[in-house]
């Protein structure tokens, strides 16, 4: 069965101002697909990964997020893009003064037309879905780092984006919690059909669960590589990735 | 059998036998979308045909996702609450699981956070006001250990953010101290000159506009002025710091975080807030003077000469020496705030509020215990 392309990167030149952070970055990413941005620190993965959800506008360029360009549309388009993704940021941005519940119940109560104990219900299933039951009532100053990554992907996951970004969801975790946020990855891709875009370079979790990877370069300012990481790891005709796969310095 | 109910990409529909067994054969995508509407749909019809059993069959369902199982859920608690038999036909695996879970029925209900009752509420802010006691006497020894500690050694003060903060509490107020002060000023004699009027007495406008705002006015204001702009924003940024990890990052590094962050906030606000005050003073002269000069026929000499011959040396510097006082309380109940900070931004703010509040609160407070003892000095 052929894939669609749920996010469709053209040309896509990205910065600050005069300062030029990437361009001509083209790719797509196919619907229901792990795909994984990864390169150096400072090669503009996040800058990237802001651009795809819509929080900076690009300097030229198109992104299409299911066949609507984020890039340049309307107030109304924007706002049905927006429904269709979640975002997992680095700190997990729970909000401090709420309950982990009451976190992931406010996306539900806001666009939903659910019965008060009907959001109740569903909220202790998705806390249920990243091992967080238990810890409703908790507030995000009192549970672990990784815990709260986990109640960042339940809210992130509350109405069920079709693509969900994860801006380095390892980073900060030990290994065991680092592992178990990759295993509910690939669960809830599997799953749910949910398209994950993750920004990392964590070695580990990117042979865990990526299908496809792109490679960023901070040198020429583009796309160095393309592809899966288990290969590439091998055969990519560049040094400085396979030295990348294969934790080596020299370049 | 029933018609179809459709719903945006779902649909259902009912079969019921006579010995009161209905059954829902669903179809097509359950999700976030049709949700809700499909929980009011099968509220009503339970309540309006009151089954006595219910069996639902997912053979048709392509996608069915937490939205979906919730669905379900909310089926089976009401067959559950009517007392009635519920039963899932051609469920897969992993829908199952979701619904038999039992970690649902076991977790805690959801609290909303509310403010808890007054007693506890009472118990709370005794023990935080206890707390409170003891951080500040803490905090005190503290200011007054890196103070000595900077003193012994100038070189350890840190002369550019001394600098920094003079520029930020003092020349960036200085606008809008002018800018009130010479309100104040205008107001007072505006409002005084239409009792002195009365006796002919506009001349003492001058006399009453000087000795208001060096003894009490100029101080008070321009030390409420930077409690608003500075206090609470040296209280923002200890808190923020404090709980982005930076305060932290400070003592581990070995610096003294009451040395490196509070006592340049302190210098500078003593230096610069009494300047502030003497800059008040003059402009809320001048506003009596517009007044004086445009409405009460008055000579601006004539006006200049009485503020002066009003004026004694004494009640400059004790204005200035209260000012001196104000930028102390301001400076520190600010950094003190700021140290006490917990948690996350909530708590930024809140301790943004309770700068501003207990400075305001202890500089009226000062203002009268020096009132009160210059009474029984004099």
């Amino acid at each position: 069965m052929e894939k669609n392309n749920i996010i469709e990167v053209r040309d896509l030149v990205v910065g600050y101002g005069s300062d030029i952070v990437l361009e001509n970055i083209s790719f797509d990413v196919e619907e229901g697909e792990i795909f994984i941005v990864l390169g150096g620190s400072g090669c503009g993965k996040s800058t990237l990964l802001k651009h795809l959800i819509g929080l900076i506008k690009p300097i030229s360029g198109r992104i299409r997020i299911d066949g609507d360009d984020i890039s340049d549309c309307d107030e109304a388009t924007f706002k049905k893009i927006l429904r269709k993704i979640g975002v997992l940021y680095q700190s997990s941005a729970l909000f401090g003064s709420m309950t982990i519940a009451e976190n992931v119940s406010l996306p539900i109560k806001e666009y939903t037309d659910l019965p008060q104990k009907s959001v109740e219900t569903l909220v202790k299933m998705k806390l249920k879905m990243v091992n967080l039951n238990g810890y409703e009532n908790h507030l995000p100053s009192e549970i672990s780092g990784g815990m709260r990554k986990r109640a960042g992907l339940a809210r992130a996951m509350a109405l069920n984006p079709r693509i969900l970004f994860f801006d380095e969801p390892s980073a900060g975790l030990d290994p065991v919690t680092s592992v178990e946020l990759d295993n509910l990855i690939i669960h809830l891709n599997k799953s749910l059909g949910t398209t994950m875009v993750i920004v990392t370079h964590e070695l580990q979790s990117i042979f865990n669960v990526a299908h496809r990877i792109i490679m960023l370069d901070k040198q020429t300012k583009g796309i160095i590589a393309e592809g899966n990481p288990k290969y590439l790891k091998n055969h990519s005709d560049d040094p400085f990735v396979r030295n990348f796969f294969n934790r080596k310095s020299e370049r | 059998m029933e018609g179809f109910k459709d719903f945006s990409s779902c649909r259902y529909e009912i079969s019921e036998s006579n010995d009161g067994e209905m059954t829902i054969y669903l179809e097509g995508r359950v999700d976030a979308n049709n949700a809700s509407s499909l929980i009011e749909s099968f509220g009503s019809l339970i309540r309006d045909r009151s089954p006595v059993s219910l069996v639902v069959d997912l053979k048709k369902v392509t996608y069915l996702d937490d939205f979906g199982a919730l669905v379900i859920v909310e089926l089976r608690d009401m067959m559950a609450a009517a007392k009635g038999e519920f039963n899932l036909k051609n469920a897969r695996e992993e829908v199952l699981f979701v619904i038999n879970s039992e970690a649902i029925a076991e977790s805690p209900k959801l609290i909303k956070m509310r403010p808890p009752s007054l007693f506890v509420r009472f118990g709370d802010a005794i023990l935080k006001y206890a707390s409170d006691v003891k951080y500040l006497i803490s905090f005190v020894g503290s200011v007054c250990l890196a103070f000595t500690y900077s003193f012994l050694h100038p070189k350890s003060l840190r002369m550019d953010d001394t600098f920094l903060y003079m520029q930020k509490t003092g020349v960036d107020a200085l606008p809008i101290v002018g800018m009130i002060s010479f309100l104040m000023g205008l107001i007072m004699a505006f409002m005084s000159s239409i009792q002195l009027q009365m006796f002919g007495a506009n001349i003492y406008v001058a006399s009453l506009v000087s000795l208001a705002m060096t003894r009490e006015f100029g101080p008070i204001m321009t030390a409420i002025i930077v409690a608003g702009r500075s206090g609470s924003s040296f209280a923002s940024e200890i808190g923020t710091m404090k709980i982005s990890e930076e305060v932290d990052a400070l003592f581990t590094m070995g610096f003294d975080p009451t040395r490196y962050l509070v006592v340049p906030k302190i210098m500078a606000s003593v230096f610069v807030v009494p300047i502030l005050t003497l800059f008040s003073d003059v402009f809320a002269i001048l506003g009596g003077l517009t007044v004086g000069v445009c409405m009460l026929d008055l000579t601006a000499n004539a006006y200049i000469l009485q503020t002066l011959k009003t004026l004694s040396l004494f009640d400059i510097f004790l204005g200035i020496f209260k000012s001196g006082v104000f930028a102390i309380i301001i400076s520190w109940v600010g950094c003190l705030r700021g140290f006490r900070v917990k948690g996350g931004a909530a708590s930024v703010g809140q301790a943004t509020t309770s700068a501003v509040v207990s400075s305001i609160f202890l500089i009226i407070f000062f203002d009268s215990l020096f009132a009160v003892t210059l009474r029984f000095l004099k």
